[in-house]
């Protein structure tokens, strides 16, 4: 049996000015986000820092771990674990934030001084109405 | 069926061909990579729930992790993910001593990176920051703000370890190399190293806005 070798093997060679590049993108984008985060967007820092930190992530996946250049099924597997975790965020949140729309004697207590509420009172917010930011 | 026939001696008997061994790895490594993330994952949700439940908190208590040696460490570590990079390309260019100096310079990045992490780690223990009940710090404003630090130390304590690790790991292909194991033909575990060292960056990407960048 003859086995192929060398040359036969699907791969890349990416330039060294890629990773250059890639390389000083990500710095730039590190002197973006930095900078970003002293500006008072209300609320909307965590957003925007999210997105760069995205547009870095997928740099560093497309061009530094290949999946750019290699079999899609990578990509597949890499897009699978993102979109579990997207499930298991977004789901845990909808619970989470909302438990005092649903648990009636939280959101609107009948008596306020009850001692029954005084323990639920805790500070910032447990009903997450408010998001705050700064 | 002739075995011994024109197969190269890094070919494990149970595969084909190369390129059939290399992708199984590959994909291994993908599937990998995956419960990495869903191990992260749990504590990107645990940072989430708290972080609406007490913004004002995780403003205040951010206030204390520094800022410039955060950056530092996430320059560091981005300058490791190149000098991996390249490691692995001089290795599939077949040239072995370019390999060797980036796999030592990729080591000594990651050994800076945690020795910065050091110094911010006892500072923090030195002011009493520690996690849950260890927490004697007085001065940050808002409910319980050792829940903060909790998450800030389980968070980069677990990227540490991973970052410990693949120094372990690295240290490991330095010899593989030095022993002149890899080839422009093979050099599958190299690629591995560099696809696990890449996704320690890349979690870092996220933790670094996360808790150093609350806006």
């Amino acid at each position: 049996m003859v086995v192929e070798t060398g040359n036969a093997r699907d791969r890349h060679i990416s330039p060294l000015k890629v990773y250059l590049g890639i390389g000083f993108a990500l710095l730039a984008l590190t002197a973006i986000t930095i900078t970003v985060s002293f500006i008072d967007l209300r609320g909307w820092n965590v957003v925007v820092a999210l997105i760069i930190a995205s547009i870095k992530g997928s740099l560093v996946a497309l061009y530094f771990m290949h999946l750019r250049y290699d079999k899609r099924f990578y990509s597949i597997v890499f897009t699978m674990g993102l979109l579990f975790l997207s499930i298991f965020i977004a789901l845990t949140m909808f619970d989470t934030l909302r438990r005092g729309d649903i648990d009636i004697t939280k959101a609107s207590p009948i008596k306020k001084e009850a001692t029954i509420y005084q323990n639920m009172t805790a500070p910032d917010s447990t009903s997450g109405h408010d998001p705050g930011g700064h | 069926m002739n075995h011994s026939e024109n197969r190269p001696a890094y070919l494990a008997h149970h595969f084909s061909t190369p390129i059939q061994q290399a992708e199984t790895s590959k994909l291994g490594m993908w599937v990998f990579l995956l419960t990495e993330i869903l191990l992260f994952g749990g504590l990107f949700v645990a940072y989430a729930i708290y972080r609406s439940w007490n913004p004002d908190m995780f403003y205040n208590a951010h206030k204390f992790l520094n800022v410039t040696l955060g950056s530092v460490n996430t320059v560091v570590l981005i300058s490791s993910s190149v000098t991996m990079a390249l490691a692995i390309r001089s290795m599939q260019l077949g040239k072995r001593q370019p390999t060797l100096v980036f796999l030592w310079g990729t080591l000594l990045l990651a050994g800076v990176f945690l020795i910065i992490k050091y110094f911010e780690y006892s500072h923090k223990f030195h002011l009493g920051q520690l996690p849950g009940k260890y927490y004697t710090f007085v001065g940050v404003e808002g409910y319980n703000p050792h829940i903060f630090f909790s998450i800030y130390f389980v968070m980069t304590g677990l990227h540490g370890f991973h970052v410990l690790a693949g120094m372990g790991v690295i240290t490991w292909m330095i010899i593989k190399t030095r022993r002149n194991i890899f080839s422009s033909e093979y050099y599958t575990p190299l690629e591995m190293t560099g696809l696990y060292w890449h996704l320690v960056d890349l979690i870092w990407i996220y933790l670094f806005p996360l808790l150093y960048l609350i806006g």
